[in-house]
């Protein structure tokens, strides 16, 4: 069996799939990866599915070494990578020779980086899924000195760059009407989305909170809300009148009001924007949502053929002779 | 606000899902009706529908848009709700009673003496009376298997704190609004910690992961801090002490 081995590794690296479903119910919240459209890319370059787990690297990555050569893919948050030595690009895929390491380092903007590995890492699954939740209690984040498995690579190139949206220094969120949104005075509504929010350094895996330019929002007093499901995206609004926008996380229900709601195709860019970087708002219709995010799974479906063999100048390669130029394919069999 | 609007009540929720609201505070009726609405659209087994759940008062659907729309999935809940009276429904099936060891007041639940003054109690009362209390599982939700429990007596309807105590531990009982809730992790809260006990609402590794379920039972019964600690030392259940028995 092919394992991971991590040799030092930032505070907030931990295994990430799509989540576990299901389980609202029993008050556990789906989790998963804070920027999904970062997995479908790296699965996408592997030619992989989006189900097989992978490490998400909130702010800082680490060095890793693999026991047998594997393919690669670095997506989301851009960071500063090398094997042994050497800068590898991100959005991007590359073969890790056995014991070569994989450097990743602190992130150039927005806040996580995936690190996606031919096969996925094969950790036992719990309640369906790999994913850390930290907020839950399933999963903790990594440490330094773990081995991880990888599960079986049934091949694929290696070589190849994908364009990627930049989501990774704030703008604007597309969102819907919720719950308590025709609670809020209409000026209230307007003012929302005319305003820069900025994102706060209080920010994790369960949400954002978000400061206003200007004065902050709430409901008359003495409303109270009585407590209601939560979904990913809604937008809570606290006594203190800062947003709090809720992410994979969150808790599964809560009593505070909620001004809206971000789509799932502006998810990403919420997970992603950074400390301090500008963030507005914009109300879609409901029937406008829908189309958006049917448009935003075709184009995650298109990825695969959006990821093309990167152009890279021959003089800078410095072990031309020993580069794979054939396939570049592993079986992920050869120590089975 | 004057709320005109009759309940039960259809709304989105985000992009994928509705809300069927039975009422906008709490009461027995509407609880019920929520618990009993999810089992039947589960039941329903509608294609697109991919995940249900029920709050203290309302029943969500999570769907999938593109298979089917908010509109249809609106009538089909509407046809549905009109099929009976919802508020009179039955609890669910397969309820527990579940009577879990408890140390009420003291260092491991300091905020007892404060919640009974503002319940208009003694200590010694206000465990007599908690303790008497049979709660119900109105619902689990916040944190894996968290329950909310009530109805306690009206003197307990009292408020949460204006400020948040920085922790409380897992397995901590706290109590505001004539309910309990039994905390799942340590957690932030502005709810009054008034016992402790041994039991794990959430067991990740355990074959049945989430300890109770909706509509189940439950009574605190006060025990010593020495049976408490005995009870830690040597539970690796996950029960703490606790004992069930299936309601008929």
């Amino acid at each position: 069996m092919t394992v991971l081995t991590i040799v030092s590794i930032g505070p907030g690296v931990t295994v990430q799939d799509l989540g576990r479903p299901g389980h609202i119910a029993s008050g556990l919240s789906r989790g998963g990866a804070a920027d999904t459209l970062a997995v479908a890319e790296g699965a996408a370059l592997l030619r992989q599915s989006t189900d097989l787990a992978v490490l998400e690297m909130a702010g800082f990555g680490g060095n890793f070494t693999t026991s047998a050569p594997v393919r690669i893919a670095l997506t989301g948050a851009p960071m500063r990578a090398t094997i042994d030595g050497a800068p590898v690009a991100w959005n991007a895929s590359h073969l890790l020779a056995a014991g070569a390491v994989l450097s990743i380092g602190a992130v150039e903007a927005g806040v996580y980086g995936y690190l996606s590995i031919g096969g996925g890492i094969n950790t036992p699954p719990v309640l369906g899924a790999r994913a850390a939740h930290l907020a839950a209690g399933i999963g903790a984040p990594l440490r330094a000195n773990q081995s991880l498995p990888i599960g079986p690579d049934f091949g694929g190139p290696t070589g190849l760059g994908v364009g990627v949206a930049n989501r990774f220094s704030g703008g604007t969120a597309r969102i819907i009407a919720s719950l308590q949104t025709d609670l809020f005075p209409a000026e209230d509504l307007q003012r929302f989305t005319q305003t820069t929010f900025h994102r706060d350094a209080r920010a994790n895996r369960q949400g954002v909170r978000l400061v206003p330019e200007g004065q902050g929002f709430g409901l008359a007093r003495g409303q109270t809300i009585l407590s209601e499901v939560i979904t990913s995206g809604d937008i809570q609004i606290p006594g203190d009148g800062a947003p709090y926008v809720l992410l994979p996380e969150a808790q599964t229900t809560g009593g505070y009001p909620r001004i809206g709601t971000v789509i799932p195709p502006d998810l990403p860019l919420l997970a992603q924007t950074p400390a301090g970087a500008p963030l507005r708002f914009v109300f879609v219709t409901l029937d406008q949502a829908v189309e958006l995010y049917r448009q935003d799974l075709l184009a995650r479906k298109g990825l695969v053929s959006k990821c093309q063999p990167r152009l890279r100048d021959p003089a800078q390669i410095a072990d031309l002779l020993g580069y794979q130029l054939i396939s570049g394919m592993i079986t992920g069999w050869e120590d089975a | 606000m004057q709320i005109a609007d009759t309940f039960p009540k259809i709304e989105s929720v985000g992009l994928n899902g509705l809300l069927v609201r039975f009422a906008d505070t709490l009461s027995e009726p509407a609880n019920r009706a929520a618990l009993a609405f999810q089992a039947a659209v589960a039941a329903e087994g509608w294609a697109g529908v991919e995940e249900t759940s029920s709050s203290l008062t309302s029943t969500y659907l999570r769907f999938d848009p593109l298979h089917l729309t908010h509109g249809a999935l609106t009538a089909q809940l509407a046809a549905l709700l009109a099929c009976r009276d919802w508020y009179a429904a039955a609890p669910p099936h397969g309820r527990r009673f579940w009577r879990i060891p408890t140390v009420f007041g003291g260092d491991l639940a300091p905020q007892l003496v404060e919640a009974a003054e503002l319940a208009g109690q003694t200590e010694a009362e206000a465990i007599a009376t908690l303790s008497a209390a049979r709660t119900r599982v109105l619902t689990l939700g916040f944190a894996p298997g968290q329950p909310y429990l009530g109805d306690l007596p009206a003197n307990w309807n009292i408020p949460r704190q204006s400020s948040l105590t920085p922790q409380v531990p897992a397995s901590a009982l706290v109590v505001a609004v004539r309910q309990f809730v039994l905390f799942a992790n340590a957690t932030p809260t502005g709810w009054r910690h008034v016992g402790q006990t041994a039991f794990r609402c959430f067991r990740p590794d355990a074959a049945e992961p989430f300890a109770l379920r909706a509509g189940d039972e439950v009574q605190f019964q006060p025990v010593s801090f020495e049976e408490y600690r005995n009870i830690m030392k040597s539970d690796s259940t996950g029960n703490g002490g606790a004992v069930m028995e299936a309601i008929p």
